[in-house]
């Protein structure tokens, strides 16, 4: 297991592994709404939880599409499918691995673009608490649509089409959390109900995108 | 004679082509009275006016909207655990049905929402898990038609059902949190037994709803005939192919 997410860790850390486009993608999604709502302070300030955490999800999808696709292609997945270790786990090692790859920058990095958009003092620590409880189950999920469209030509825009609703209780949990933070509310209904969701996902997905992945591949 | 042995294409479609005449006349017939009685035999409403007649068609496609869900979970949870293809058929045939039942309920709740609420939408949690489960059907018919393999697509297909029908419940929860409502709630609480709409609305409105869910059945049965038929012609056709 340690040695499959190390040869992730590093497939997507070396050239060709698009290990930044995620976090540049967030950061000109970010760039971008101010010139689409106005630069009005107050404005932004009030919509920066919503965006940020948005900017994240969408920052996530994109990279999903590389998730399996790549190793669908060069035929390590066929391997996978037969080796000893289980497939549950080698699905769960993937998911952690596109975390640590694409969620944890996004996790770092929103702060600082925070500051861009104006985000309330008292806003960051509680966006950077909800990133990070939320991003996991937004890779879980993503390993999911990754495996239903494996092996279907052209499937990024389905994949998105597939993905975007499962990601909804786990936006609207989140960007709740970061919204009350940053208004000075209490935020831990939305961040325990948010646990609840990353926990569970991780707890339970891992088998559906194990057997998708056995009917795609059959 | 189990009700398995209808998993048989000939014998289900032996005793769908039965069973249609009478499904769609006694359709055809409630949702006439339904709908006549609705619109015509009705008073208007002390505080709606006339607006509340859609209630005849917004609530009985809404009804339709979430069991063809239910339906569709149990027929995928049959082909994964039985693999009865006419049970993944039925779930395919089903998917469109519950589409258009979704966009009338939603079109028919925003032209009722323009007089009464003073706008065509709100981000309210029943219209909000309505325009998701609307999502989750197209997600659901997309991969259908994606997939080539129709036994692949099948597995997949009923796979995401079952992973939607969890994220869809989450989703309703977590919209009702997210947002309180301007949605009334219902007016026949099946589990209190109680209800606050007057006989006088109510039994229109149950003739209609029973009229609705005929027509589904109908529907299905219609759809899933036609993938059968769809099956059996790509069959011979490829024997044929072979066969050259």
């Amino acid at each position: 297991m340690i040695a499959l997410l190390m040869r992730d860790l590093r497939l997507a850390l070396r050239a060709g592994g698009g290990f930044g486009l995620g976090l540049a993608f967030f950061l000109i999604v970010t760039t971008l709404v101010p010139f689409s709502v106005g630069p009005t302070p107050e404005l932004l300030s009030s919509i920066a939880p919503g965006v940020l955490w948005l900017g994240a999800l969408l920052a996530c999808l994109l990279s999903l599409d590389r998730l399996l696709a790549l190793d669908y292609e060069d035929g390590t997945l066929d391997l996978l499918l037969t080796a000893p270790l289980p497939l549950e786990a080698a699905v769960s090692v993937k998911a952690l691995a596109h975390w640590l790859t694409t969620g944890l920058p996004l996790v770092l990095a929103a702060p600082l673009l925070g500051v861009l958009l104006n985000l309330p003092p008292s806003g960051y620590a509680w966006l950077v608490a909800s990133l990070a409880l939320g991003t996991p189950a937004l890779s879980v999920i993503g390993t999911f649509g990754a495996a239903l469209t494996v092996g279907i030509k052209r499937g990024g825009l389905l994949l998105s089409l597939l993905v975007l609703p499962l990601y909804v209780p786990t936006l609207i949990f989140g960007a709740e959390a970061a919204r009350r933070g940053a208004a000075g509310l209490d935020p831990s209904t939305p961040l325990v109900m948010l646990a609840g969701i990353t926990l569970g996902t991780i707890a339970l997905m891992p088998f559906a995108s194990a057997a998708v992945l056995r009917m795609g591949l059959r | 004679m189990s009700i398995w042995s209808y998993a048989n294409p000939v014998k289900f479609l032996a005793l769908s082509a039965k069973l249609q005449p009478y499904l769609w006349a006694a359709a055809a017939l409630c949702i006439c009275t339904g709908l006549i009685w609705g619109f015509f035999g009705t008073p208007d409403d002390y505080r709606q006016g006339s607006t509340v007649k859609i209630i005849y068609l917004h609530v009985p496609a809404a009804l339709m909207a979430i069991n063809a869900w239910f339906m569709m979970l149990l027929t995928s949870l049959i082909w994964l655990v039985r693999r009865h293809h006419v049970s993944a058929l039925a779930a395919r045939a089903a998917a469109p049905v519950g589409l258009i039942m979704t966009v009338i309920a939603l079109v028919t709740g925003a032209i009722w929402g323009q007089p009464m609420w003073g706008t065509w939408w709100a981000w309210d949690p029943r219209l909000t898990s309505f325009l998701i489960l609307f999502l989750f059907y197209l997600g659901y018919i997309a991969l259908w038609e994606a997939v080539e393999d129709p036994d692949t697509a099948a597995d997949l297909t009923a796979v995401l059902c079952l992973v939607g029908s969890v994220f869809a419940a989450l989703s309703r929860y977590a919209v009702q949190f997210w947002n309180q409502g301007l949605h009334q709630g219902t007016s026949i609480p099946v589990a209190t037994g109680g209800r606050s709409v007057s006989d006088v609305f109510f039994v229109p409105l149950a003739i209609s709803m029973v009229g609705f869910g005929l027509l589904f059945v109908a529907l299905v049965l219609y759809r899933t005939g036609t993938e059968i038929r769809l099956r059996r012609a790509q069959a011979l056709r490829a024997r044929q192919e072979r066969g050259l």
